[in-house]
């Protein structure tokens, strides 16, 4: 008996007009993200079936557990969708499975199958309970319900539902520009951008010698563990140097993270136009810190015209460790290793900024030309999750 | 040379000798330093250790390299004990085990060992080991396959029995089975293996230690490789395991083949001649079979069978001064059987021919 991989859609389903387009990119999502497996996937605006080798099947589901706009999905047998076959199999799969309870539901999207869902769920009940012995049907908490869709020319039947990660494929929405740091909010966050279909490019500033290359190396770990959810993302290396260090001798101490964050939106800004991104993304979360206070975001968003969305602004720490956690970026935010936000930090950053006080501190230094310098040095990688190794040929 | 000592040791594959050598000579620096020499070595060590975690399939951070199973084996059962001090004092473990088991238990010293009766094949009796895990021990250790008779424990039951009380870890010693049978260690807290059972060199093996085990380290000093096992980490060791690993497992299910139909060939024609023993089940490991020749002193046999360039072993190469095997006589054979045991140990690179030369001395000149 084949099994097949079916596929629900999850919040899909409100999109009547987008329909199509939404499943289409799910499909090459999926397709991509299983290129190198043996398999074949047809869809309809209902569900999706991934066909597969026996062999390749934990694979492929912890694959499938990496994609955004599933919201369910099944093991599940494929059968012809005939009366006689349907009772035969199920009660042969029935006999593998252990159960003291259970409850048949049947769903008829074919409604021109003889037996209606109300009629064959008790016929089909009837069945088990005439021919496995020690069973009953609990139709409120059963230890399995055993489901059974009956398309047109095939039915399925399975057992298990698995949660798949929700949310809209990526690709659905326009793409946005990530700042990601080495902490760890800023992961959590581009995960919960990608997760409504906004395909991201990642963005890190970076001040050597003041930063290491140990920290750059834990980004690209971030982004390689955020690649898993989609297919690749480019990480745009900021050299942050020349422009951190001119603040430090000009600015007001009090005043360096602020101007400094102004300085980051601005490149931001500008990659945006650069890169076609429609927003900027990060991992601010309101009062953490000095320059994550409403009136500090008041004043560093003002030199950009563009959305900024903060996706775990209204998280406290703990949801945020903990959604860290469950997308396995935890381990490596937590590295100890300096980001260009720690590095010359003063002792007392200004809580209330003002904007004039933030013009009169700009004032102070010819910044463009060194804004400008910073961008043309920008450089980018790719970065794909398939743990592309550099020594793979010493292993 | 016909070489069936094989769960002794085994010789180096060349690949693995290769990046050995290429890692010590390119790889100059301390995986600690923070600059370009040292970040090298470091996403090196990074790359093996993600390859060794995927290949068993538990995490990165899982990994503890160390020197040998000996260490891991001590590392595991020690770490345990200093780790929680206020737990039970007992730890339930089979008279079969290994001796890096067995007198590392005695020498932490104040621990009440609980031995898991044993069915008449020499496998843990579940229901009995049940009826001991009620008085929650701290820790169960179990090998997976036992080094002188190739006998199986069936590690997935048993841990499933173990999960259900969850104040009791469970340590496996996989030294004889990495590389040979499929691995899962699903319901394993604590897993033993090393290099040089399956190619690889030696002075180099692993402890994996799930994420929820607490673990006090034998070596302290720093955190380099991993927080339970302080100093330099031998960066060309590492890769070295890692590619040894890699190698065994993408051969293994060619490599139990080829010496299931060794251990059948072998056992067959011993079963011929009236003065031998068979001491392992069939169902035991195929890469080991264990004989007994009564009357016959070991040693006496080995140099006999050394002189024609055929080398296997009396019981384990760590315990071979002992009189006679521990092992065969728990599992309740006679004195007599564990006194004069042989150990013939298979690999990929044994032939028929070499059995056929063996046979033939045997018959020979021993028998």
């Amino acid at each position: 008996m084949e099994r097949v991989i079916l596929i629900k859609y999850g919040e899909l389903t409100t999109k009547k007009g987008n329909r199509s387009f939404f499943v289409k990119t799910l499909v090459r999502n999926i397709e991509q993200k299983l290129k190198d497996y043996d398999v074949e996937i047809e869809q309809d605006l209902a569900r999706m079936l991934i066909h597969f080798k026996e062999e390749q099947k934990t694979e492929i589901l912890t694959a499938v557990q990496t994609v955004f706009g599933i919201h369910a999905y099944h093991v599940a047998y494929q059968v012809p969708s005939s009366l006689e076959i349907i009772k035969e199999k199920v009660l042969e799969t029935a006999k593998q499975e252990k159960f003291t309870t259970f409850k048949v539901e049947v769903k008829r999207n074919d409604k021109s199958f003889p037996v209606k869902s109300m009629d064959l769920a008790p016929l089909l009940g009837g069945l088990l309970l005439k021919n496995i012995t020690g069973i009953q049907v609990d139709v409120h908490s059963p230890d399995v319900k055993i489901e059974v869709e009956i398309t047109p020319k095939h039915t399925y039947i399975y057992y298990q539902a698995y949660q798949g990660l929700g949310g809209y494929p990526v690709g659905t929405q326009g793409k946005a520009l990530l700042m990601l740091s080495g902490g760890i909010d800023s992961p959590v966050a581009g995960f919960m951008a990608m997760k409504r279909g906004i395909p991201i490019e990642a963005v890190y500033f970076e001040a050597i010698p003041h930063t290491s290359l140990e920290a750059r190396e834990k980004v690209i770990t971030l982004c390689k563990k955020l690649a898993n959810y989609t297919d690749e993302i480019k990480l745009h290396i900021v050299p942050f140097t020349k422009l951190q260090e001119a603040i430090y001798q000009n600015v007001n101490p009090n005043y360096m993270i602020t101007i400094m964050r102004r300085m980051m939106y601005r490149i931001m800004d500008n990659l945006c136009q650069v890169y076609h991104g429609y927003a900027i993304i990060n991992g601010e979360s309101i009062g953490q810190v000095a320059s994550q206070t409403l009136e500090s975001m008041q004043v560093i968003n003002e030199v950009t015209k563009l959305p900024v969305i903060r996706p775990v602004a209204c998280l406290d720490k703990l949801e945020i460790i903990a959604l860290a956690k469950k997308i396995d970026t935890y381990e490596t935010s937590i590295l100890p290793y300096e980001d260009c936000c720690t590095v010359f930090v003063p002792k007392h950053p200004v809580i209330h900024p003002t904007l004039e006080k933030c013009l009169s501190e700009e004032a102070k230094f010819d910044y463009p030309p060194l804004l400008q310098e910073t961008i043309e040095q920008v450089f980018t990688l790719k970065i794909t999750a398939n743990n592309e190794k550099t020594y793979q040929d010493l292993l | 040379m016909i070489y069936l000592d094989n769960s002794a040791t085994t010789p180096v594959r060349k690949e693995v000798l290769d990046t050995f050598v290429t890692v010590s000579e390119n790889f100059i620096g301390n995986p600690n330093s923070i600059h370009q020499l040292g970040l090298k070595s470091k996403k090196l060590m990074k790359e093996a250790t993600e390859q060794v975690a995927s290949l068993l399939n538990v995490r990165p951070q899982e990994v503890i390299f160390t020197s040998s199973s000996s260490e891991s084996n001590n590392l595991a059962i020690k770490g345990v004990y200093s780790f929680y001090p206020k737990r039970t004092r007992k730890i339930i473990t089979t008279k079969l085990e290994h001796a890096s088991v067995l007198e590392t238990i005695r020498a932490i010293g104040d621990v009440e060992v609980l031995y898991a009766p044993l069915d008449e094949k020499g496998h843990v009796d579940l229901m009995a080991l049940e009826r001991l895990l009620q008085q929650e021990p701290l820790l169960v250790t179990i090998q997976h396959v036992n080094s002188e008779t190739g006998l199986i424990q069936d590690i997935d039951r048993i841990g499933q029995l173990i999960k259900k009380y969850p104040k009791t870890f469970f340590h496996v010693d996989g030294t004889q089975s990495v590389g040979k049978l499929p691995i899962d260690l699903t319901y394993v807290d604590l897993f033993t293996f090393s290099a040089h059972k399956f190619f690889g060199l030696k002075g180099i093996a692993c402890l994996i230690k799930k994420d929820s085990v607490g673990l006090s380290p034998l070596i302290s000093g720093g955190h380099s490789q991993s927080n339970y096992r302080a100093g330099t980490p031998s960066v060309a060791l590492i890769a070295s395991l890692a590619k040894a690993l890699r190698l065994a497992l993408e051969e293994q299910n060619q490599t139990y083949q080829h010496v299931l139909a060794l251990n059948q060939y072998l056992r067959t024609s011993l079963s011929t001649l009236p003065q031998i023993t068979i001491n392992s089940n069939e169902e035991d490991s195929p890469f080991i079979l264990n004989i007994s020749i009564i009357g016959k002193k070991p040693e006496t046999m080995i140099h006999q069978l050394e002189a024609h360039d055929i080398y296997v072993s009396t019981n384990t190469a760590c315990s071979s001064t002992d009189p006679f095997s521990s092992t065969l006589v728990a599992l309740s054979k006679s004195k007599e059987v564990a006194k004069s045991s042989l150990r013939i140990s298979f690999s990929k690179n044994n032939t028929e021919e070499d059995l056929k030369t063996l046979i033939k001395i045997l018959r020979e000149e021993i028998l």
